[in-house]
Order: structure tokens, then sequence, then C-alpha cells
């Protein structure tokens, strides 16, 4: 029983440093991320005019498509099995053949349970991922929406509220809805280089990139968050074990004690008598 | 009047604080920025970025991205980058000579697009790193 303990309370220390690390991780590509969205909103204003770019098209949805961002390992809680049920009701709920691409072994697990279309599944992205990581992914949902095997591209992931707190969410991520933009002044009379469409077409796989990046983020720390809780839990559940049991342990030694004092009382009150 | 320069990438913020200007190498050739420039939107190609503060003059690797020029402010977008102090040229050459290597001998599993990208950034930082060495006298921009 202590040894469990021990080992959970490792456990614990370990998620809590990597949950540290995938937090700071998370946070730092927000600036980015946040201006990306910002030039973009700027961009799409300014290159609606003719021929939609393909990744903005709006399509009848004839086939859907889901990326679901899930941990490779277990032992973290009922996060998988909560995005895994959120991501089967969204499924259920479309009138359309949905397919599934999933990233992490327990997404794909379910997955190949319950039988879908799974198309592809990737993991192994480790405590650390990097740009370079998803590139592959978000090339596959760019192809698969440009060739017209899905009419529209979403992502489920665990969203990062705290370390209390995550929460299942499925987001669209194709077509693009461009970003609306807040102030309006100013953005008309931007130079571009090339040239507006060009930026567009540019900048269009860039934010796609960084939204799959973001929510394997987002996932990763939601992910660390919920191993360290449920380590704790662990921990506590075992500790309280360990005090219930040393304290069964004291008092059957204590009346072993006793029974041999007794014991020994009485055979001294024999010799005695 | 100093303008506010952002370089940020995907894995944080590299750069944010006033500078007097900027020189970035746009897609349509190398770009200077004063303060005042027009507002502008520029794809970035990889190459060198400089700025200068009060300080004297900072070097960057930056390895494609964007860049939005508005008003006094500047925003970069890099894919990727660092500054040149950060970059260890013998490893970076190193890497471009295994890099084609690799390249060259073309394994069955090979991830071209990968292998080329990753060419591509350690060339990057070699050509920026060893324009900007100076013989090994005095600190770096004296």
């Amino acid at each position: 029983m202590r040894s469990t303990a021990r080992v959970t309370r490792a456990m614990q220390m370990v998620a809590a440093s990597k949950m540290r690390r995938a937090q700071e991780q998370a946070l730092g590509a927000r600036p980015y991320a946040e201006k990306l969205r910002e030039v973009l909103a700027h961009v799409a204003g300014e290159a609606t005019t003719d021929s939609p770019h393909p990744l903005l098209e709006v399509r009848p949805v004839r086939h859907t498509l889901v990326l679901e961002v899930t941990p490779d390992r277990g032992l973290c809680g009922g996060l998988p099995s909560n995005l895994n049920r959120a991501v089967a009701r969204f499924m259920l709920a479309r009138e359309t053949p949905t397919a599934v691409i999933t990233i992490g072994r327990k997404g794909r697990d379910f997955m190949a349970r319950t039988g879908v279309d799974l198309k592809a599944s990737f993991d192994g992205f480790g405590d650390r991922p990097t740009l370079a990581d998803v590139l592959p992914v978000s090339r596959m949902l760019e192809r698969a929406y440009t060739e017209g095997e899905a009419d529209e591209v979403h992502i489920a992931f665990t969203l990062f509220r705290n370390t209390m707190e995550q929460t299942p969410v499925v987001r669209r991520l194709l077509p693009v809805e461009p970003p609306a933009l807040q102030e309006a002044a100013g953005s008309s009379d931007h130079l571009y280089e090339p040239n507006a469409a060009g930026v567009l077409a540019a900048l269009l796989p860039r934010y796609l990139e960084m939204q799959v990046y973001d929510a394997l983020l987002e996932a990763n720390a939601s992910e660390q968050s919920s191993r360290m809780v449920a380590m704790r839990k662990a921990t506590e559940a075992a500790d309280d074990m360990i005090e219930s049991l040393t304290l069964d342990m004291n008092k059957a030694r204590q009346n072993a004690i006793t029974a041999e004092l007794l014991d020994i009382v009485g055979g001294v009150a024999a010799l005695e008598g | 009047m100093p303008m506010r320069l952002e370089i940020l990438t995907a894995e944080g913020v590299l750069f944010d604080g006033d500078v007097d200007s900027v020189v970035a190498p746009g897609s349509e050739g190398e770009l200077g920025i004063l303060p005042h420039h027009a507002a502008l939107m520029t794809m970035l190609q990889p190459g060198e970025l400089r700025y200068r503060t009060a300080g004297g003059e900072s070097y960057l690797a930056v390895h494609g991205g964007f860049m939005e020029v508005t008003g006094g402010h500047v925003v970069v977008l890099a894919d990727a980058a660092e500054h040149v102090e950060a970059i260890d040229v013998d490893r970076a050459e190193e890497a471009v000579r295994l890099a084609q290597e690799r390249i060259a001998a073309r394994p069955a599993d090979m991830d071209i697009e990968r292998a080329l990208r990753s060419l591509r950034r350690a060339q990057v930082r070699v050509r920026v790193t060893r324009r900007r060495q100076r013989p090994a006298t005095g600190p770096p921009g004296a």
C-alpha cells in the first residue's frame, strides 16, 4: 500500500512539472495565434471580391470529417472518455456520413472499437509537440477538403481552462470562417506584397496549421493537468487507506498484546495459586 | 519617433519593443521600414531580419512568414526565427551537410518535404550568421 502511494505520488510530481511546461507552451503560442487571426481578418476583408479561396469556399455538406485530438496514454481521469463521448454525440447529430482522423491512441482505440470510418491516425507527438509535427495532419485535412472528400472539417479536443477544469469542444476548421474585423479603420489602405490574394493563399494554410497546433497544445495542457489531479486523488486515497489500515493493524497488534498479557497474568496467577 | 516591433512565432514572443528601423526579407526583396511607413502586408522569404534600437543593431534568421505594418506598429509573424546569437553555426553547418547527404541518399521512407525544409533552415542559419560574424575581437555589435 505504501509503495502504491509512493508510485502515484511520483507520477503526480512528474505530471505536475509536465503540466507547467505544457501550460507555458500553450500560453506561449497565444500571441502568435491571436495576431494571425487579426491579420487574416484584414486580408480576408480585402481579397473577397473575386472568386473565394478554396479553403473559404462554402459547399453543401455531404461528407463530414472530424479530427479528434486525444492523449496517447491513460491514467488521466475521465478526460479521454469525456472527449470520446462528446465526439460520438457530435457524430450522431450529423445527418451526413462522418469520417474521423485521430491524434493520440485513446481516440484511435475508441474509434476502432465503435467501427466508424477511421481515415487515419497519428500518435507519438509526445509532451512537447512542435508545429512541424502537425504539418502532415493539416496537409491531410486541407487535401481532404479541397479534393471534395469532405465538405466540412471539424476539430475536437479538450480545451484547457485551468488545472481543475478542462472542457471537450468541437469546432469547425474548414471552410475557414474569417474572423470578423473588430476595427474597420485603417484596413483598406494596405499595400500587399505580392498581392492580397497571394498573401491570403499563403496565410490560410498557416492559419489551419496554427489551429491544429493550438488544439494540440490545449489538449496536452489538459491531459497533463488532468493526470496530475488524477494522481493526486489516487495518492490521497492511498494515504487514507494507509491511515485506516495502520489503525486496523495497530488495533490488531494491541489485541494480540492484550491477549498475551492476559495469558502471562493468568499463568502467573496459576503459579502463585 | 520610434515604432513598436513585435516578432512572434508559434513557440512564443521573440521580441517586443521600440525600434528605430527594421529591414526584412520581403517576398519582393529586402524591405526597409522606418516610422510612418505606409500600411503594408507582405510575405517574408527566408533570410535575415535586422532591427535597430538605441542599443545597436540586432540580427535574426527568419524562415518565412508574414509582416504587417500599420501606423507605428510592425508585426512579424515568422514561421520560425532566432537571434543570431542563439545560433550555433557549427551545428547548423553540420545540419546542412547531414541534410544534403540524406537527400542525396534518398532512403525510401524519407519525408522529402521535411528534409528540404530542414536543409533550407540550416542554410539560412549559416548564411545569416556567417554574414554577421566579425573577427573574434570586441563584443558583437561593437
